[in-house]
């Protein structure tokens, strides 16, 4: 195989690879601006606060330790047991609810009604609020992570070898693929598959939509706002689960896991606001767009570190033709 | 003896004297946002040798220590608002711990008559002390970091790294780009290829650059990174089976937590350094009865002999040491700025003066001057061993190429000298 085609094929194969851990990130701010209309700037933060709680829990690691011993003099910091990965995922998700039904609670509650400005801010404040919150929780030290099924089966790190030779002995050249990028696909793929299913046939799931599509409608066939509002800021603190894991995986669990959500901006921009499948092909496009511009131009002719910048005008191109971006909902305004 | 007498004479001249105010040292830190993670660990080694030395020895020459934080968050403006809002509290020599902060600092020191010290970053033509007149860096910067990389691969070649191939992955910033010029003519010198691939911040997805590794072979890569951009690249030459012996980080891409996350994939792992690793030397026995088991460490305790915790309590040893200096030039216990940057510009540290300090061979030894900010760029490797999870030096602190290194320092600040209206400082 021509050399140069083997590294465009697997440019654009790994492209796609990273396109998904953008959608994963991006997915959580569809949900809630789907549902809420809310630009959720904290996503990013709760994929950190959701990796963070879930290594605090694995690692039986006491809350607001600092806090605790800064106040009463004792020198607690472990309980001294680890947690099954499963169960700690298990008992992240019922944190992540809580963290929802307090964010409705205590902010949007009482903010129903206001411009999507005020709302925005408001996820401004609440993203350090929660980042705040975070270090004080489980502390600010880099943690390695680890989601294992049993000892020895964990999440899979590193080229994948069988790929690698099979296509080296059919093509002459043995592809990259990364084991964790492909676990991050099945799990994208069964993510995306249930959050559909979820919407389309379960009863939550059409008052979600119906809140969607209408407020004022649903409310007035008796659809719980406070109730929907919740669900969905669990099923976005969900999302950021599965993100913050992911990405976590790789780089260990750090506050800069927050800047991700720089990621899914472009993502969303050209997928639409309001569209799950356009999250996932909005991720698609811009990481084979981005990985295939520095191979093929950033790095030989411009220097190279181009995919930041190409993502964000790649999708400011989208926007030029399709502002309401790929698979968005068109809105039409009379005054 | 010289030294010995000094003190003494400091000690006899702060019995006489009326009570006095605190020697000032403001911590720019960064207990916050993406990069908290190693600005916490120094930031705890700075404050507590100080902590130390007041409960230990009763200060220095018998004047307390004081550490005033101000949160920078490793952002540029809010570290200038921290220098600004701690300039008039008596202090005596800034950190500034980022190399975006050290720039706008340069100018505004050097107009306060604020000594600066950027401990292995920063502006690294500032080493020439004739023109950066309260800028210092010793004992090494950037450029005595890739001089001292290559002289290490060097040794590992038996002295030719003619045909060879070597990349430097950095981050796309002014402190990634800080090596490209001196390794360019150390290409030339040499004889060896050089590729350079930058990452941009913050460096989590690095899937081209690494793929781009792959498909070049480089022989060996060099890395200028931080905070995550540091755990993604070693995780992901591990992916690519790139072997971990060959792959080198300067001193701000080699802590524990660089490593950890990729755990036992991240063996043999090197980073350059400028001062020892572990906790195996005298002085922690001392932070550890003085100030952690007293209840008065900065942080949590759990940090010493880590590598940023290390060079924190390094970085102020030297700040103590100058101020030593400064006390026995100016016979004044309670020195101001402007002489705590002459304790600076005398400032000899020696092996004795180390293994008295109880950090035998923790640091290389080197004399400040005048003329010379900078030190005298000693460098050395160490290397991780993930099944113990520690960093071991393995080679000694060695000189970097200063044939190559002077005439690019002279160009540089000979630049900034002409674009600032500068004249000679010595």
């Amino acid at each position: 195989m021509n050399e140069q085609l083997a590294y465009t094929i697997e440019v654009f194969a790994n492209g796609l690879m990273a396109g998904v851990l953008y959608a994963l990130v991006a997915l959580g701010f569809v949900l809630i601006y789907k549902a809420s209309g809310i630009f959720n700037y904290a996503q990013g933060v709760m994929a950190l606060f959701a990796a963070m709680t879930l290594v605090g829990i694995q690692n039986g690691q006491v809350p607001f330790a600092h806090l605790i011993n800064a106040i009463f003099g004792t020198d607690v910091h472990k309980f001294g047991w680890h947690v099954h990965s499963f169960l700690a995922i298990a008992l992240t998700v019922l944190v992540m609810i809580a963290l929802a039904w307090m964010v409705q609670r205590f902010v949007f509650r009482h903010l129903v009604g206001q411009e999507p400005i005020i709302l925005f801010m408001a996820t401004i404040g609440l993203a350090y609020f929660l980042e705040g919150v975070a270090d004080l929780m489980w502390g600010s030290e880099l943690k390695a992570l680890n989601v294992c099924a049993s000892e020895g089966a964990c999440l899979p790190q590193g080229m994948n070898v069988w790929l690698e030779g099979t296509t080296y002995e059919a093509l002459g050249y043995g592809f990259f693929i990364d084991n964790l990028d492909i676990v991050a696909s099945i799990v994208a793929v069964i993510l995306v598959a249930g959050l559909v299913i979820f919407a389309q046939y379960t009863k939550q799931g059409r008052a979600m939509r119906a809140v969607a599509d209408d407020h004022q409608a649903a409310l007035s066939v008796g659809v719980s706002l406070n109730f929907i509002w919740v669900l969905v800021w669990s099923l976005a603190g969900f999302v950021a689960l599965v993100a913050g894991i992911m990405w976590g995986a790789k780089s260990g669990v750090q506050f800069s896991l927050s800047l991700i959500a720089l990621k899914a901006l472009p993502v969303l921009m050209l997928g639409g606001f309001t569209s799950i499948p356009g999250a996932i092909v909005g991720g698609l496009i811009i990481g084979v767009g981005e990985k295939l511009f520095e191979f093929l131009i950033g790095a030989p002719f411009l220097g190279g570190a181009t995919e930041n910048w190409f993502a964000y005008m790649l999708a400011l191109l989208f926007l030029v033709f399709r502002p309401q971006g790929l698979f968005g909902e068109k809105i039409i305004e009379r005054v | 003896m010289k030294y010995k007498l000094g003190t003494m004479a400091v000690a006899a001249m702060m019995a006489a004297s009326p009570v006095m105010a605190d020697l000032v040292f403001p911590s720019l830190s960064y207990r916050t946002g993406p990069y908290a993670a190693g600005g916490i660990p120094f930031a705890d080694g700075y404050a507590d040798y100080f902590t130390m030395l007041n409960a230990r020895d009763g200060g220095i020459g018998g004047v307390m220590t004081k550490v005033i934080e101000c949160e920078t968050g490793y952002n540029t403006e809010k570290g200038v608002e921290c220098y600004e809002s701690t300039k008039g509290e008596g202090s005596l020599v800034y950190q500034p711990l980022s190399t975006g902060i050290t720039y706008q600092l340069i100018p505004k020191t050097t107009a306060d008559n604020i000594p600066m010290h950027t401990m292995g970053y920063g502006r690294t033509s500032a080493a020439n002390g004739d023109v950066f007149s309260h800028t210092f860096n010793y004992p090494a910067n950037y450029w005595n970091g890739a001089s001292g990389a290559i002289n290490y691969l060097l040794g590992e070649n038996g002295g030719s790294l003619e045909g060879k191939k070597i990349a430097l992955v950095y981050h796309n910033s002014a402190y990634g780009k800080e090596p490209i010029r001196t390794l360019q003519e150390l290409s030339k010198k040499h004889g060896f290829e050089f590729k350079e691939v930058p990452v941009d911040h913050p460096g989590q997805e690095q899937k081209s650059q690494w793929l781009q590794i792959r498909r070049d072979k480089p022989d060996y890569v060099i890395m200028y990174g931080w905070g995550v951009m540091n755990q993604v690249a070693i995780q992901e030459a591990a992916n690519i089976r790139f072997p971990m012996e060959n792959f080198i980080g300067v001193w701000w891409s080699g802590s524990e937590n660089d490593v950890l996350a990729a755990g036992d994939a991240a063996n043999g792992y090197k980073a350059l350094t400028f001062h020892g690793v572990g906790s195996d030397f005298p002085v922690f026995d001392d932070i550890k009865t003085h100030v952690t088991d007293a209840g008065n460490a900065a942080g949590a305790g759990d940090q010493i002999g880590t590598v940023l915790y290390n060079r924190g309590m390094y970085a102020a040893m030297l700040a103590a040491e100058a101020v030593k200096t400064a006390q026995e030039i100016h016979g004044v216990a309670d020195i101001n700025a402007a002489q705590m940057r002459d304790g600076m510009e005398a400032l000899e540290i020696t092996e004795e003066k180390m293994a008295a300090l109880g950090l035998p061979n923790f640091g290389p030894s080197f004399k400040v001057s005048c003329q010379n900010h900078g030190g005298d760029g000693l460098v050395g490797v160490t290397q991780w061993d993930a099944s113990s999870k520690t960093w071991s030096l393995i080679s000694d602190f060695a000189p970097s190429d200063m044939d190559v290194i002077g005439p690019l320092i002279e160009e540089d600040s000979a630049a900034y000298a002409a674009e600032n209206n500068i004249e000679s400082n010595c």
